[in-house]
């Protein structure tokens, strides 16, 4: 039987793991780093699963692949189906309309259905509801597939994958530029913060045309603040700017915000592609998945299920670009 | 046709490069468009944003690197040179922030900018007001392109003082003046090139567009037509109508 070796253990090599395994193959997976953590970017990441949200500033697979995300990952961790908000101040009401007109799944809802969503959600008089969008505790999910894979006698190797290597699926992020120079980072920041006066149980979006943010819940009022899309490969460190900009906007969606504890923060950079979509390449005895960008969580299930039909099945789906000796 | 610090533009589309839905979106509205000049954000990333340059310096057209974002002079000195070091070219477009809210510039403090970078060899491509005295002291320090805003950064209201672009060129009739700033529509781009003027600076109309590409091109057409009408030298408004046929041989007195 064919020993498929992974190359990475953030989210797009564990998905490709699971989704092996699930077919019935053996897997190895290799990363000198150890088991999923902060140096990775899926670390970083909000956990929305917000195709429709999504689709207002992305391609049409995102809005397709992006669907069967959820059911993908309920199978795997603990999911939570409560929809996603999305809010603008008043004078930034054409930024909706704007977003409404983008993008599909979603109704209307007033000032008296936003409170009764979100009862700490007072100064919005309109907003936009996608009642069949879910989220992630990204942490969470990371270690469950982890925990999986270890049960079912998935071998962790904290080495880089020898070389050579027979069968390897290079899921390295960034790690594979040199390879694949069409890659590229795309810097994004964001905070953890622990807001014990604020209770807000699904995403919420606030539309602004220089600084949008989104506020993802985790548990206990932790709440993920981010993230920023910055043009830069510079992992290196936050900005002031950049904080300013997120704790302004989260605090004006509710000042109470302001007394926040600030937790963490946290800087990567997201591997993207020119058109900022996925993409699947078997370059002789590897076969590259890379460029999830943005949707680590939402669009890694079906990059895993394309490159378990290629290693497995010979099939092309959709995200394959590339297959030459 | 008035040159460009001695420049001729291809094109007088000059598109910005932020915030498109993705490099391979920005690349297609380049190419489809035809635009003439990239401008291209250097503040925030400082440094580090190679592969976005690099993608950016393979379009293949002009690249005027702009100092958007900068609120002080000295912020805006420093941007530039990095500017020039990145991109190898003395052109800078001077954007100098004086009010968060309207992005309106700071025209004293971009007087003072201009004056220092162009000692130092640059040639500034000042985002301004339509204040013809601003646009005087700029020239005098050195500046041979004025670039008036049409309406405030990203507000797509079109030109909101048609008397004072109006006025501005003819005050500096030998000037090369671009509407920068504000454009929503292709509409106010022909407009802005039917007053006269040499160029259109836009970015936010075509990249925050539902299709990027289709309204680039959208753009580059009304250009194109504003300005073939403004050298077509359109006839005079006038109050009465004036018959395009003959009307001798109609009983138009009775």
């Amino acid at each position: 039987m064919t020993l498929w070796s992974v190359i990475g253990a953030g989210v797009a090599g564990l998905a490709v793991a699971t989704e092996l395994v699930a077919r019935g193959a053996q897997v190895q997976v290799f990363d000198p780093s150890g088991p999923p953590g902060p140096h990775g970017c899926s670390w970083w990441a909000g956990g929305m699963l917000a195709p429709w949200c999504e689709y207002e500033n992305a391609e049409e697979p995102v809005l397709r692949l992006g669907q069967q995300a959820i059911g993908w990952w309920e199978a795997h961790t603990t999911v939570n189906r409560c929809g996603t908000l999305v809010l603008a101040n008043p004078r930034d009401l054409p930024d909706l309309r704007r977003f409404a007109r983008r993008t599909e799944g979603f109704t209307e809802i007033s000032h008296a259905e936003i409170t009764e969503l979100e009862p700490d959600i007072n100064a919005f008089s309109k907003g936009l509801h996608f009642p069949d969008e879910a989220h992630l505790d990204p942490r969470r999910a990371l270690s469950d597939l982890y925990r999986g894979l270890i049960d079912k006698g998935v071998a962790f190797h904290r080495k880089p994958a020898p070389a050579g290597l027979e069968n390897a699926i290079d899921c390295r992020g960034l790690h594979a530029r040199e390879v694949l120079h069409d890659l590229r980072g795309v810097k994004g920041e964001m905070l953890v913060i622990r807001a014990p006066d604020v209770a807000l149980t699904r995403p919420i979006r606030l539309l602004h045309p220089r600084m949008p943010l989104y506020v993802v819940p985790r548990s206990d009022h932790v709440y993920m603040l981010g993230a920023t899309m910055i043009e830069s490969e510079d992992s290196g460190r936050i900005t002031a700017r950049s904080m300013l900009e997120l704790l302004s906007a989260a605090y004006a969606l509710n000042p109470a915000f302001g007394e926040a504890e600030v937790l963490e923060i946290g800087v990567d950079l997201r591997p993207a592609f020119p058109d900022n979509l996925p993409r699947i390449r078997r370059l002789g005895r590897t076969i590259y998945a890379n460029g999830l960008y943005r949707h680590g969580y939402l669009l890694a299930p079906a990059l895993a299920q394309g490159v378990a039909d290629l290693a497995l099945n010979d099939t092309h789906t959709e995200l394959v670009d590339e297959d030459r000796d | 046709m008035r040159a460009f610090y001695g420049t001729e533009l291809p094109n007088p589309l000059m598109l910005g490069t932020a915030q498109y839905p993705s490099p391979a979106i920005l690349e297609q509205a380049f190419r489809a468009s035809g635009a003439g000049v990239a401008t291209v954000s250097l503040r925030r990333e400082s440094g580090a944003g190679q592969t976005f340059w690099s993608m950016i310096r393979d379009l293949g057209v002009l690249v005027l690197p702009n100092t958007a974002g900068c609120h002080t002079v000295k912020e805006a000195v420093t941007t530039a040179h990095m500017a020039r070091e990145v991109f190898g070219t003395p052109w800078i477009k001077l954007e100098l922030i004086g009010h968060t809210d309207s992005l309106q510039p700071d025209v004293f403090g971009l007087v003072e900018a201009a004056r220092i970078l162009t000692e130092d060899g640059f040639q500034v491509f000042p985002y301004t007001t339509d204040d013809l005295i601003v646009g005087e002291r700029l020239l005098a320090a050195g500046c041979e392109v004025l670039m008036p805003w049409g309406a405030p950064i990203g507000s797509g209201r079109g030109l909101n003082n048609e008397y004072a672009l109006r006025a501005m060129r003819a005050e500096f009739p030998d000037v090369p003046l671009v509407v920068d700033a504000g454009i929503g529509l292709p509409s106010h781009a022909a407009r802005a090139m039917e007053l006269g003027y040499d160029a259109v600076l836009l970015n936010t109309a075509v990249a925050r567009a539902g299709d990027p590409v289709e309204m680039a091109c959208a753009m580059a057409l009304a250009i194109q037509a504003g300005q073939l009408a403004h050298r077509a030298d359109p006839i005079e408004a006038r109050d009465m109508a004036s018959a395009s046929t003959p009307v001798i041989g109609k009983a138009f007195l009775s």
